[in-house]
């Protein structure tokens, strides 16, 4: 045996394999305890319910959690792509043009980033509720009060408000690293405004919009204060799962729509992020 | 065409421009020739029409004003330093960019395409994505793309700058070639003075923002108008002495020159491969060899002794001289060049 002084001898050290092995377990750890375990329970209490596992399948074929179910995700849909396009076309102007005012605007503008759903409700109602500002105003104008901060334009609204700031910010750093070499390139190829947003900087764009849209469409789909606050005449999931949980103590079908929301959100993503893959791969 | 007093102030108050006029001639090349920063590429977006020259300039097509005309409607084909090529589009979708806008018919389009992938010599690529090209391929797509569209003018910032040295001097030929056998006129940016004398018909040198000389590369080369033309184009001796009936004083004799008044002090160019190597005494300049690096198509010689500085001559490669031998210098009064006096 040869061993050098401390240091030196190779068997000091851990072998490397061993070592990436333990900086997983504390990933591993955490897999386990805060997804795997309780998401297992969460699937197996959705079959415990009096249907068993046919209770999964009540959340399709039972009417009222059907079309709530469609609901949730024609509005989440709706949220993500009227966002996208307010958040892009802002987005590229705040992030291209210099005016004074500007920097107060982009604040004012993530200002209510940290807000919880509650207050974004509480703000639509402030705006179009039975006291709301459009209602005044409606009132003033053509003696009749417009209210819709209960309905689903209400809650779309309430959507928007909570999703925009969070997909601008994201926008504007995509838009800051466009290279406008391509546009210019574009141009002097004869392409007019219009043409080289449709080839060069929308492309350019995609993998921005499939980021910040995945999350505005899971943030959607799973909304609850501003769902809380407004929708006393139409059902969402979230509250769905709320009433059920909460006021029938039907933990069985609270736990398969939760299930259901977790599934159908990530589904939809992936198939997002595949299409948007393949697109950019076809085009390219 | 024709750009008349442009000068260009960015909003940040950077003069890149002093106002200037240029003609370019048909199927001509121009080569903006300068330093870094001298306002090279200002010139050059100002023609393509990505930037607004200042207030009174004026650019000129065939006599047309075109100055707010916007670059979309120049029908200018532009090569880019980095290329820009469409990274969401195939290297055949890229060269058929300028046809599509222009709404030619999808087999017309592949006709041209083919035409001109056949020219720069990228057969075989039509179909990959951009990033898996080389930086030479890139260069010939970028071309391609540029001269699809048959535009009235070419312009190139650049072109060859990314690449290795190897690749550039292959792709200086080829391009040469290429613009000649178009015939199109061609604005063309670079720094570099030997790509500058190969591809230019005439050469705009240029100097902080503007125009330090207009000229073929030879009236540049041979001819510079003023010290910084001299020292930036190839090598150049230049010597300050007085003149005297003809000849240039200098402490290693008196070198005869092609007239001028006698002054005091003037500024002279003596171009390294025009001094001759000969025996001391045979000539009316002599100095002391201070090194020699044999390069080997010729050799370096530093000399001094013989002007206020060092000489720098390039001498044949069969000449035997050691450092510290003394020798002749043999210089026609026509290579002797007075250069305008500094302020
Ligand atoms: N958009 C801009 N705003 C302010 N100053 C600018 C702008 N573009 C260029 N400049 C300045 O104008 C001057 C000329 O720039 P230009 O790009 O024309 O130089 P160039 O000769 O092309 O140099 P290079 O060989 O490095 O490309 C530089 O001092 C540069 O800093
Ligand atoms: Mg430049």
């Amino acid at each position: 045996m040869q061993y050098g002084a401390p240091g030196q001898g190779r068997h000091f050290f851990m072998p490397h394999r061993t070592f990436v092995w333990l900086c997983l377990l504390p990933l591993a750890v955490l897999t386990a305890a805060f997804f795997l375990l309780p998401m297992a329970r969460l699937v197996v209490t959705g079959a415990e319910g009096p249907q068993g596992l046919a209770g999964y399948l009540a959340i399709l074929v039972e009417p009222r959690y059907r079309a709530t179910l469609i609901n949730t995700v024609l509005l989440s849909a709706a949220t993500t792509i009227v966002t996208l396009i307010i958040a892009t076309v802002a987005g590229m102007f705040l992030q291209r043009h210099r005016f004074p005012g500007r920097a107060v605007l982009i604040a004012m503008l993530t200002f209510p980033l940290a807000f919880p759903g509650v207050v974004v409700g509480f703000l639509i109602i402030l705006l179009a509720g039975r006291q709301g500002l459009i209602g005044d105003l409606s009132n003033r104008l053509f003696g009749e009060k417009l209210v819709f901060a209960y309905s689903i334009f209400g809650l779309f609204l309430g959507y928007l408000y909570f999703s925009i700031p969070r997909v601008i910010l994201t926008i504007m750093a995509a838009v800051q690293k466009l290279d406008v070499g391509l546009e210019e390139a574009a141009r002097s190829l004869g392409a007019s405004p219009w043409a080289v947003q449709r080839d060069v900087v929308l492309p350019a764009l995609g993998p921005a919009f499939v980021a910040s849209g995945a999350i505005a469409f899971a943030t959607a789909m799973g909304a609850f204060g501003t769902a809380f606050t407004l929708a006393t005449n139409i059902d969402v999931l979230p509250m769905l799962i709320y009433t059920e949980f909460t006021l029938a103590a039907n933990f069985a079908t609270s736990a398969a729509l939760s299930v259901g929301l977790g599934i159908i959100a990530w589904a939809i993503l992936a198939l997002a992020r595949s299409f948007s893959g393949s697109a950019v791969a076809a085009a390219g | 065409m024709r750009i008349e007093s442009c000068g260009k102030t960015f909003a940040d108050g950077t003069r890149a421009l002093e106002p200037a006029t240029l003609d370019i001639a048909r199927g001509e090349t121009l080569v903006l020739l300068g330093p870094s920063g001298c306002g090279k590429t200002t010139m050059l977006r100002i023609i393509a029409g990505l930037e607004l020259p200042d207030a009174g300039g004026r650019v000129l097509f065939d006599g047309n004003d075109m100055t707010s005309v916007p670059i979309e409607r120049r029908n200018v084909g532009m090569v880019f330093q980095s290329y820009a090529l469409f990274p969401n589009m195939s290297v055949a979708d890229n060269i058929g960019y300028g046809l599509r806008i222009r709404g030619m018919a999808r087999q017309e389009r592949a006709a041209r395409v083919a035409e001109l992938v056949a020219l720069t010599n990228i057969s075989g690529l039509e179909n990959r994505r951009v990033d898996q090209l080389s930086g030479g391929q890139r260069q010939r797509v970028a071309l391609a793309r540029a001269v699809a569209v048959r535009p009235g003018i070419l312009l190139l910032d650049e072109p060859l700058t990314a690449l290795d040295a190897a690749l550039r001097d292959r792709l200086r030929g080829e391009l040469n070639r290429l613009l000649r056998a178009l015939g199109i006129t061609t604005i063309y940016v670079t720094h570099d003075q030997s790509e500058a004398m190969e591809l230019g018909d005439r050469i705009v040198v240029m100097e902080k923002g503007a125009i330090a000389q207009i000229g073929t590369p030879r009236e540049i080369y041979f001819m510079p108008k003023n010290r910084f033309v001299a020292e930036f184009i190839g090598a150049a001796n230049i010597v300050e002495a007085p003149v005297e009936n003809g000849h240039l004083v200098l402490p290693g004799g008196r070198q005869p020159i092609g007239g001028g008044a006698s002054r005091a002090a003037a500024v002279a160019m003596i171009r390294p491969e025009t001094i001759w190597i000969v025996a001391e005494g045979g000539a009316p300049l002599s100095g002391i060899i201070d090194s020699v690096s044999f390069i080997g198509d010729r050799q370096r010689m530093v000399v001094s002794g013989a002007s206020d500085k060092l000489l720098t001559i390039d001498a044949p490669n069969t000449i035997k001289a050691q450092p510290g031998e003394r020798i002749g210098l043999l210089i026609t009064p026509e290579a002797v060049r007075l250069l305008p006096a500094e302020n």
